[in-house]
This record gives structure tokens, C-alpha cells and sequence, in this order.
């Protein structure tokens, strides 16, 4: 009854010879470890693009309704600040590919802490710029709700949802870098402890393909919130 | 089905490179006024940017098929969200309705 | 694997104490205790479900307030939707059958699964707290601006009470994905997977392109509520329509996240009731992925009566009867497999075979609904009422049922009472034909959904009785067997390994397995279903 399936004693035993002591148990191998965790990463990387998405939708629909209030609305946002940001960014991403790559290659603690912490320290310059602009908006009644006050009264009402989205967007954008930026740290951690090696590296691996995706999302979001209708 | 791929530093400070122009070309176009052309342009060089990170930074052009077709995909139901979603916003009819224009302008505010 | 003298050691008993529990590793204790708190889910949308069908007895509104009547179907809808349908069969039966039926040790992210299950529980407790506190009424769907500008129920803590458990909901899909892709073992090809297995990888492709959508749509929704965002308001140019759109992006799909696992789990009953292979193996197969496809292009169904343009109400039309198609044959091909089958008549076959019909005159009823003309005039009525339960009850729930049984030896090691199962098996279709079919007649006669009181019109009350004597059979039907399997797993009889005797790598090893699933990673010859003529019943 049971002959369907060859349960049997030939089957492929436990291996408990050579085993890396990251290999966990439920996995055969290191490399199939490997690729079931950038597989997952990059699964759930779809899930944040649909979710980015949504408002992307929204930003599209009413970019079609409200074109010239988009022009007017975006003017107040900072473009120097902005491709100051961008540069940042990218540059937080060459570092992180750096990272990746010396804990890849099996490089000194010392190198790999050089470019996670540098990787870091970028992102942290470009959540200070954001601080700055928002505390710009704030301070001139930018932010949506009843204490929204735009100078030209003909886009008192529509401007609010062009900055409901310049929030939602950056905000949701910023977060998750903060998000990145914790869990970098704890990888730093590792690194300094001398975990990575050539044949296990998967943390620092699927941290730079989360990071490089936030960098993605600002390559979107630059020129979408901040390039509308031309330099003021 | 193996996901080791270790870059090139050089490629990578390349690509890194690139993003900056791209970065700074953005910026001056956006400067000069090319009309509804102002946004063709600007996504086209953001897609293009968006390309080198996702190749080269993130490996997809080594990954296995199986991968490249994970991330395809969610561009792709994107994709569907977007057209499905303005295939209703492009087509509402509207006459002898009030509707807002395209300033946002309402006249009772 | 035969019981020796000394118990020998399985999952269920190689360690103890609730640390052991509550931070455990294991596919099989994690679907143990989203079991438990499904359950506790299920109950708590059940009772709104009476109290609904209590104020519905007499036209009048003489049970509860209007308002108190919005809370009612409120919660129910919440708690059933997002805390009982969405999690029930992937969370409980493919967090305990995925990784056997492939022949792998676990899913791919263990840990990931257990956390899974901690940000079910917080979304949970959110959602609890929102209702202690006084409840939501927007509806389930949190149309704005009602939900936005002008409710003041507690929208904003159910809302993230949803928003935390979708992540959960992404969690399972992005496991199995993964573990479906990377961890079969040896032999095991896609075309020899269990339609289980296809059914619940294409309700994960589902979940993870579907859920994000409704978790930045609620985000949206809570910032405009918490914040004074724009985004939905018509006075500042906003339009309420696009959050319908973002909206059913997901909640479409995610009746195919519903009822896909269930489809999957019939496949299975169908086939080892029946001692035959599904009839079109590869066809059922594809259908699964054809479903979560065509599932995403479709959601404006739900918009026909709202000022989405027309042109796009056709092409959404044509949309949801081509998704017809691919449910359609799956119901052929199980009907097909039934023929000349060695038919048994336990009770796991009596809920598939409850599925087969009930899921048929849903899915129908779903064709009247995609036809604009008619859904201009059942919108927002009971006909669509009944649609969405014949579906999801009718459907889902006894896939669940039918599910719990048929693995419940496996899970526990232990045999229920079958005659008990197969009376319960049948007050649960009688009870729910008779809640249920009356609602498509009064859709029909022009009864709306969601409101506490209806006209003295001849007829509807009668059918409204109806309705709420069968909701009452129908709530025994389900209770029956909350008592029967527990009272089976601290007394029930041994169950063997393969007690049913039917095909499948997770009936190769004992019943309770042991925590790595099978001694030996078994290597696979053979398609699924191989059965032949000596596996026919006696």
C-alpha cells in the first residue's frame, strides 16, 4: 500500500558530516539556504512594490485631474534638497553594494563595519534633509488638515491632496529606510563579530537588496514629486 | 540554482557613476520646458536609473530566470492595477456634469 | 511507524511546556495554534451572525438601534472575512501539510512562520479592542467618506488591526512560495505535486500581490481619518471611487485567497474518497494559476453601481465571466473523477461533495451578478448576500470542515466518531441551504443588505424566518464538531498512519509525525493519486 513514494531506507539521510554551523536544519545545503533566502527576499520585495504602488495609483490619477495644481503645489518643495537627497542615496547604495561585496569576498571585519557604517551614515544624511523639509512645510502650513494654508487660494483645496501624497510617499519612503538603518545596525554587529565569510553571507546579501529597492522607490519619487513643470 | 554572485567593484562604481549623470540630466531637463514632454522624459531616465540599480546592484541580471520573472511580475500587476484602474478614469463621461478643472479651481471655495 | 509499547516521540510530545509552544519552530505546532485562534475568530463572527439574524426575525427594528445593527455586520464581516477565510485553510491545514506533502522537513522560514502567526495575534487584538471599545459600522468594506469625514466608530483601530494581520496573510504566501519553489524533495516535479500544493502556491501568489494594495488603501484611509489627509475627500478634489478601486484590487482576488486552499483541499477528498486520480490532473492544476490571474482583472464587478464609467463596467463584465472558466473546470473534473470511483461515504466526502454543489450554484450566481443589467438591481441586495456565502460558507467553510476531518488523524493521531461526523456533516448543508437560499429570493424581490429593518412586504418576512431558523441548525452543525474532535483527541481511539488508506507522502509517515516530518527524506517516483484497482474499497 505504502509503495507509491519511496520512504524507504534509501532515501536521502540527514548529512550530519561537513555542516556549516549557519546550515539550518531544514535545508540540505548551504547554497540551497542561499537561494530560498534571496528568492525570498526578492518575493517580498514584490509585495513593497504593490504596496508603494497603491499610492503611485493615486498620485497618477490625480496628476490626470489636476495638472496645473500639481505645477503650483510642488513648487514649495526644495529641488536642490532633493537631488542632494537623490545623490546621497545612491551613493548609500554604492556603499552598500561595497558591503556586500567584502563580506562576499571574505574581507576583514574591519572593512565590511567601513561600509555597512558608511551605508548607514549616508542614509542618516539624507533622513536629516528630510527632517529639515519637513519642518519647512510645517512651518509654512504645507501639511494637510485644517492647518493647511496655501498662498494661492485657488488651490486651497486640491494642493492638500497633492501634499497628502508628498507625505504618504516620502513618509512611507522614510520609514522604511529607518526600518533599514535599525536592522543595519544589528548586522554591523555581526560583521564586527567576524559572522560573514565566503560561504555564508545571506543577512548582508538580502540587506542590500532591501536597500537598493528604497534607493528605487526615491529614484521614482524625485522627479515625480519634486521635477513637476520645470525648476522655480 | 545558485544565488552567489559576487560583483565587480569597478562595475559597481561604473553603474554608481552613471546614476549620477542621470541624476544631474534630470534636473537640467526639468529645467527647460518641453511641454507634456517634461514627463516622458523624466520617467524614461528614472526607469533607466531604476534598470542599473536593479541589474547591476542587485545582481538580476545573474540571477537565475526564476527570479527575473518574481520581479517582473510584480511590475506586471502593477501594470494591471494602473491600466484596469484608468481604464475607468479615462473613459467617465462627464458632459453637462460638474467636474473639476484641471486647476483644481472650484469657484464657491 | 506502528506504536510501540512506549509512545514513541512525535511532534505533539517531543517537548513540553508552553515556552515550548509559544516559541516554537515547527509548520506543524504553528498551524496547531493558528487552529485555536481561527477558531476563537470564527465564534466571535458567528455570534454577530446570530445577533444579525435575530434583529432580521421581524421587519421591524425592535432587537437593537440602527446603529448598533451597523456594528452588528460590521464585525461580522471583519472577524470573518479577515480573521476566519482569509488565514483558515492556508494558516492551519498548509502550514501542517505543505512542507509533508513535498517531503521537506519545514517551510522555508520557520521562524517567519511563527511570527506570522504573533502579527495575526496583535492585528487580532486591535481588532478586539476596537470592538470591546464599541465597535466599528462603516461595513466591512470601509467605503469613504463615510469611514473617513463622518463615522465616529472606532475606524481607525480596526483599520490597523487589518492592516497588521495582512502582513501575516503576506508572511504565509511569501513561505510557501518559497518553500514550494526551493524544498521538494528528490523526484518530486511540479506535475507530480498534490493539487493541494498548486491551489495554495497560486493563493500565495494572491497574497502577496493583493495584500499590500488593501494595506496601503487602509494606511490611506487611517491617515485621512487620524491626519486630516486628503486623498478620498470630494471636497478637496478627492475621489471616494478610487478607494473603491484600490479597495477591490485586493478584496477580489481575495475571495480566490478563500476559496483557492478550499478547491485544493476538495482535490484531495475527491480523489482519496474515490480511490482515482483527478480526472485532468494538469488541467486542475493550471486552473489554480488561471484563477489567481484572472481573479486580478476583475474587481471592478463591485463598482457597477458606482460612477465608474461604463465602458470600463463593460470590460470588467466580459472579465468576471472568463473567470468563471477555470472554477468551471475544476468542478468538471472533480465531477469526472467521481465517476466509476470507488466511492466511500465518511464525512470528509459528504463536505466535498457539499462543496461540489453548493460552490456550483455560488459560482453561478456570481454570472448573474457580472451582468450589468442585473447587478443594477441586486447590488447591495441579499441575492449578492447569497452569492458571497454560498461561496465562502457553502464553499470555504466546508472545504475547512471537510479538511479538519480528513487530516484531523493526522494531526492528532487520533480517530473521531464517524457517525457523529457524518449527522453534523449533514445539518451543516441542511442548515445552510435553509439560511441561505431564501436570501436569493428576497435579493430577488428587492430586500437591501444592511439594514436592521425591512418593509412588512408579503413574503419577506416568512423567508427572513426561514433564514434565521436555518442560520440556528447551521450553528449546531459547526459546533458539533468543535466538540466531537476534542473530545476525540484526549479520547479518541489511535489512528494508524494511514487510517483513510489513500496516497500522499504525508500519509507515509506516522500519525502524529515525528517533529522532522519523516525519518528519511523520502524520493519520489510517482505521479500523484497513483492508484490502481487493488486500492478500490471493500
Amino acid at each position: 500500500m505504502s509503495d507509491t513514494t519511496a520512504v524507504a531506507a534509501h532515501g536521502v539521510p540527514d548529512d550530519h558530516g561537513a555542516h556549516h554551523p549557519r546550515l539550518q536544519h531544514h535545508f540540505d545545503t548551504l547554497d540551497q539556504q542561499l537561494y530560498a533566502s534571496t528568492f525570498g527576499m526578492w518575493v517580498f520585495l514584490v509585495t513593497e512594490v504593490l504596496f508603494f504602488g497603491g499610492l503611485f495609483m493615486a498620485y497618477i490619477v490625480y496628476r490626470i485631474w489636476y495638472p496645473e495644481m500639481f505645477v503650483h503645489a510642488s513648487s514649495h518643495l526644495n529641488i536642490t534638497l532633493g537631488a542632494i537627497n537623490t545623490a546621497v542615496l545612491i551613493g548609500s547604495s554604492l556603499t552598500m553594494a561595497y558591503a556586500v561585496n567584502s563580506a562576499q569576498r571574505g574581507a576583514s571585519p574591519k572593512e565590511q563595519v567601513f561600509w555597512l557604517l558608511s551605508t548607514m551614515g549616508l542614509g542618516s544624511v539624507f533622513l536629516g534633509i528630510k527632517v529639515i523639509e519637513y519642518a519647512d512645510k510645517f512651518k509654512h502650513h504645507l501639511v494637510p488638515g485644517p492647518n493647511f494654508h496655501f498662498e494661492d487660494p485657488a488651490y486651497q483645496a486640491t494642493a492638500q491632496i497633492y501634499y497628502s501624497l508628498y507625505f504618504a510617499l516620502t513618509g512611507l519612503h522614510a520609514t522604511h529606510m529607518i526600518v533599514g538603518i535599525v536592522i543595519m545596525a544589528v548586522i554591523v554587529r555581526m560583521a564586527a563579530k567576524g559572522n560573514f565569510d565566503a560561504k555564508w553571507y545571506t543577512p548582508v546579501e538580502i540587506m542590500g537588496l532591501y536597500w537598493h529597492f528604497v534607493d528605487l522607490v526615491w529614484i521614482f519619487l524625485f522627479p515625480l514629486l519634486y521635477l513637476i513643470g520645470g525648476a522655480h | 540554482m545558485s544565488a552567489h554572485v559576487v560583483g565587480n567593484r569597478f562595475t559597481y562604481f561604473l553603474v554608481f557613476l552613471a546614476l549620477m549623470v542621470g541624476t544631474v540630466v534630470t534636473v537640467w531637463v526639468a529645467e527647460i520646458h518641453l511641454g507634456w514632454l517634461n514627463l516622458p522624459v523624466a520617467l524614461a531616465i528614472a526607469v533607466t536609473k531604476a534598470m542599473l540599480v536593479i541589474l547591476f546592484f542587485m545582481h538580476l541580471k545573474d540571477h537565475p530566470k526564476l527570479i527575473k520573472v518574481t520581479f517582473g511580475a510584480a511590475f506586471f500587476f502593477f501594470a494591471i492595477l494602473v491600466a484596469h484602474t484608468l481604464s475607468d478614469y479615462l473613459s467617465r463621461e462627464t458632459r453637462g456634469m460638474p467636474t473639476y478643472p484641471a486647476s483644481g479651481l472650484i469657484s464657491n471655495q | 511507524m506502528e506504536a510501540s509499547i512506549a509512545k514513541p516521540t512525535n511532534y505533539l510530545n517531543a517537548t513540553h511546556g508552553a515556552a515550548s509552544w509559544f516559541f516554537t519552530r515547527d509548520h506543524k505546532r504553528i498551524a496547531l495554534l493558528y487552529l485555536f485562534s481561527v477558531s476563537a475568530f470564527f465564534l466571535m463572527g458567528g455570534i454577530f451572525a446570530t445577533l444579525i439574524r435575530l434583529e432580521l426575525l421581524t421587519p421591524a427594528g425592535d432587537f437593537v438601534s440602527s446603529e448598533t445593527y451597523n456594528k452588528f455586520f460590521t464585525m461580522h464581516g471583519v472577524m470573518m472575512v479577515f480573521f476566519f477565510l482569509i488565514p483558515s485553510i492556508p494558516a492551519t491545514l498548509g502550514n501542517f501539510l505543505v512542507p509533508m506533502m513535498i517531503g521537506a522537513k519545514d517551510l522555508a522560514f520557520p521562524r517567519i512562520n511563527l511570527l506570522s502567526w504573533y502579527i495575526y495575534i496583535a492585528g487580532g487584538l486591535f481588532a478586539l479592542t476596537a470592538m470591546v471599545s464599541g465597535g466599528v459600522d462603516t461595513g466591512w468594506t470601509f467605503y469613504v467618506p463615510y469611514s473617513t469625514a463622518v463615522s465616529n466608530t472606532h475606524v481607525v483601530m480596526t483599520g490597523l488591526g487589518i492592516f497588521i494581520a495582512g502582513f501575516s496573510s503576506i508572511l504565509t504566501g511569501f513561505n510557501f512560495i518559497v518553500t514550494i519553489h526551493t524544498m521538494r524533495a528528490p523526484g518530486m516535479t511540479w506535475m507530480r505535486l498534490p493539487l493541494f500544493i498548486w491551489a495554495h502556491y497560486a493563493a500565495s501568489l494572491i497574497m502577496i500581490m493583493g495584500t499590500p494594495v488593501i494595506a496601503v488603501t487602509l494606511l490611506m484611509v487611517v491617515l485621512e481619518r487620524a491626519l486630516g489627509f486628503g486623498l478620498f475627500d470630494p471636497s478637496r478634489g478627492g475621489d471616494p471611487v478610487l478607494y473603491q478601486h484600490l479597495f477591490w484590487f485586493y478584496s477580489h482576488p481575495a475571495v480566490y485567497i478563500m476559496v483557492l486552499p478550499g478547491m485544493g483541499v476538495i482535490s484531495e477528498l475527491i480523489s482519496g474518497f474515490t480511490r482515482k486520480p483527478v480526472f485532468g490532473y494538469s488541467f486542475v492544476a493550471v486552473s489554480s494559476l488561471g484563477i489567481a490571474f484572472v481573479g486580478f482583472l476583475v474587481w471592478g464587478h463591485h463598482l457597477f453601481t458606482s460612477s465608474q464609467s461604463i465602458y470600463a463596467g463593460l470590460i470588467f463584465s466580459f472579465l468576471s465571466y472568463l473567470v468563471a472558466i477555470p472554477s468551471a473546470i475544476k468542478v468538471f473534473n472533480w465531477t469526472a473523477t467521481l465517476y466509476r470511483g470507488s466511492v466511500a461515504w465518511d464525512s470528509p466526502m459528504l463536505y466535498a461533495l457539499g462543496f461540489i454543489g453548493l460552490f456550483t450554484i455560488g459560482g453561478l450566481t456570481g454570472l448573474f451578478l457580472s451582468a450589468i443589467g442585473l447587478d443594477l438591481h441586486m447590488h447591495d441586495g441579499y441575492f449578492v448576500v447569497a452569492h458571497f456565502h454560498y461561496v465562502m460558507v457553502g464553499g470555504t467553510l466546508l472545504a475547512y470542515l471537510g479538511g479538519l476531518h480528513f487530516w484531523w488523524p493526522k494531526m492528532t493521531g487520533k480517530l473521531y466518531y464517524e457517525p457523529f461526523a457524518r449527522v453534523s456533516a449533514v445539518i451543516v448543508f441542511v442548515g445552510f441551504n435553509l439560511t441561505f437560499f431564501p436570501q436569493f429570493i428576497l435579493g430577488y424581490m428587492g430586500m437591501p443588505r444592511r439594514y436592521h429593518q425591512y418593509p412588512d412586504i408579503a413574503g419577506w418576512q416568512v423567508l427572513n424566518v426561514l433564514s434565521s431558523a436555518g442560520a440556528s441548525i447551521l450553528a449546531l452543525g459547526v459546533i458539533l464538531p468543535a466538540i466531537y474532535l476534542t473530545y476525540s483527541w484526549f479520547k479518541g481511539p489511535d489512528a494508524g498512519p494511514n487510517p483513510w488508506g489513500v496516497k500522499g507522502l504525508e500519509w507515509e509517515t506516522a500519525s502524529p509525525p515525528p517533529t522532522a516530518n519523516f525519518d528519511v527524506t523520502p524520493i519520489v517516483t510517482q505521479p500523484a493519486y497513483a492508484y490502481s484497482n487493488e486500492d478500490a474499497h471493500v
